[in-house]
């Protein structure tokens, strides 16, 4: 089962597709760009839709998805932790 | 893929898909006689809205473009219009009868409500059995005009239903057809890619104009920021988080071979082939309503958190990729492609089995939103009346 997609394999954060994903799980994530697979750790909950990191964010580190900005993180995120509006806000308006 | 479907050809040489007899108020004051006469012909559709009445300037020239196309739009045959007083009413009607088609105006002023609705009874009649006699043709692909406009959006829209859409307008751009997309202000954070898909300089000029100015209106009129509305709270329960994360995602609806090939104001029809920008709101209805009134035919809708919009005149297709939204919403959605979550197929088959579906609703299939009867028409306003 394929448990989260990410665009592009620099992006710092990827999509949890399936609904039910618990901290501890062991994801699978698609590159979709590039039709392959990898895996990751999950530490926090995350509902389908709700995007997982990749990697450790300090506070004013760029968000990257689809190979570009997406905003910059507010709040520390960790590996596997759930990155959204709480730790993430966007750089325009 | 196929390369005709059956359409309507129109007195003018357009190709549309729905063979609507439309009861079209100029004003907020005639729905009330526009819905009698539908009431009294049945088959014929009334289209109330809440506007009309002292617009003035660019707002007023957009509501007549706005009405005059949705009457010359070709998935309607024939128009009755009926307005408070007789001068607005011509201009609609005249605007209309450009295209050739069958239309007749009614001024209520002088005549009352009663007179009014027993004489645009008698004219919906007569349009709509003649309209009941025409028949679809075979039309080529080339004629057909695509429009699109995602809602609701989830992160599951930028990698799976938008995406979808954009395989499938890769292919009706090789094939000729005629497809617009909008949304100014949720390209804010993939502008420059937008840009960089322009046909030449004097299209990205324009296309950074229109990008600029409303940038300054959403600038002018913001409190603190515009996260309450953009993404909106729909959005942000689907796991959007930035304006740039769903621009990104909004932008995979163009695809990755098609060219901006030139800029539209709202409302404003095409004048050839390709992909066009129109200048828009991003408020589906709104978009929708301006896509038709330009004179497209066919919307491709897609949805992650399950937008249920629809359009009088315009077949709109719900594309969704989302599983939790096909489950639940399942009556909404026309074109299912989950599977390109789970790599169950591939994006050409997603785009593929849009097409599919495209094709069948051109023939005359009912969407979902048809069949529901979903038929939000909303026209665009640009400033207070005077």
């Amino acid at each position: 089962m394929i448990h989260c997609v990410l665009h592009d394999p620099q992006d710092s954060v990827a999509v949890v597709v399936v609904e039910g994903v618990k901290a501890g799980t062991r994801l699978t994530g698609l590159i979709l760009d590039e039709d392959r697979t990898i895996t990751l750790p999950c530490v926090q909950d995350i509902p389908l839709g709700h995007k997982v990191a990749l990697k450790d964010m300090a506070a004013g580190d760029t968000v990257i998805k689809y190979g570009t900005d997406i905003g910059r993180v507010v709040q520390p995120i960790r590996k596997g932790e759930h990155a959204h509006v709480h730790n993430i806000k966007t750089k325009r308006w | 893929m196929q390369t005709t479907f059956l359409g309507y050809r129109r007195e003018n040489g357009r190709v549309g898909v729905r063979n609507h007899v439309i009861i079209l108020p100029v004003d907020d004051l005639s729905n009330a006689a526009c819905e009698a006469v539908a009431h009294n012909i049945k088959g014929t559709l009334a289209i109330p809205h809440p506007y009309g009445r002292l617009q003035f300037g660019a707002d007023l020239d957009l509501h007549f473009r706005t009405l005059i196309g949705t009457g010359a739009n070709p998935n309607v045959a024939a128009v009755i219009v009926i307005g408070i007083e007789e001068q607005w009413t011509k201009k609609v009607v005249d605007g209309i009868a450009a295209t050739g088609k069958p239309v007749t105006g009614f001024g209520i002023e002088l005549h009352g409500d009663h007179d009014t609705i027993m004489r645009a009874s008698k004219a919906a009649r007569e349009y709509l059995q003649w309209a009941s006699e025409g028949h679809r043709v075979e039309c080529a692909l080339a004629e057909l005009w695509v429009s699109c406009k995602c809602g609701e959006s989830d992160t599951t829209s930028g990698c799976g239903s938008n995406p979808t859409v954009g395989d499938a307008f890769d292919k009706l751009y090789a094939a000729g057809c005629t497809l617009v997309f909008g949304e100014t202000t949720e390209l804010t954070g993939g502008e420059q890619i937008v840009a960089a898909r322009c046909r030449d300089e004097r299209v990205r000029a324009d296309f950074m104009r229109m990008f600029d100015r409303y940038q300054e209106v959403i600038n002018r009129h913001k409190t603190s920021d515009l996260s309450d509305s953009q993404p909106t709270k729909g959005n942000i329960a689907g796991g959007l988080t930035t304006i740039e994360e769903k621009a990104l995602g909004n932008i995979q609806k163009i695809g990755r071979k098609c060219v901006v090939d030139g800029v539209l104001d709202k409302a404003e029809a095409p004048t050839g082939p390709g992909l066009w920008f129109m200048d828009s709101s991003s408020a589906a209805a709104e978009m929708v309503t301006l896509c038709a009134a330009a004179g497209y035919v066919v919307h491709f809708f897609p949805t992650g958190q399950g937008n249920v919009i629809g359009n009088p005149i315009l077949p709109v297709i719900k594309i969704c990729a989302n599983p939790r939204t096909v489950r639940t919403m399942s009556e909404h959605v026309d074109v299912d492609t989950s599977g390109l979550l789970q790599r169950e197929i591939t994006m050409s088959e997603a785009g593929d089995k849009l097409l599919d579906m495209m094709f069948r609703t051109a023939n005359g299939r009912l969407t979902a939103a048809e069949a529901l009867g979903h038929r939000e028409f909303v026209l665009t306003r640009l400033y207070e009346s005077a």
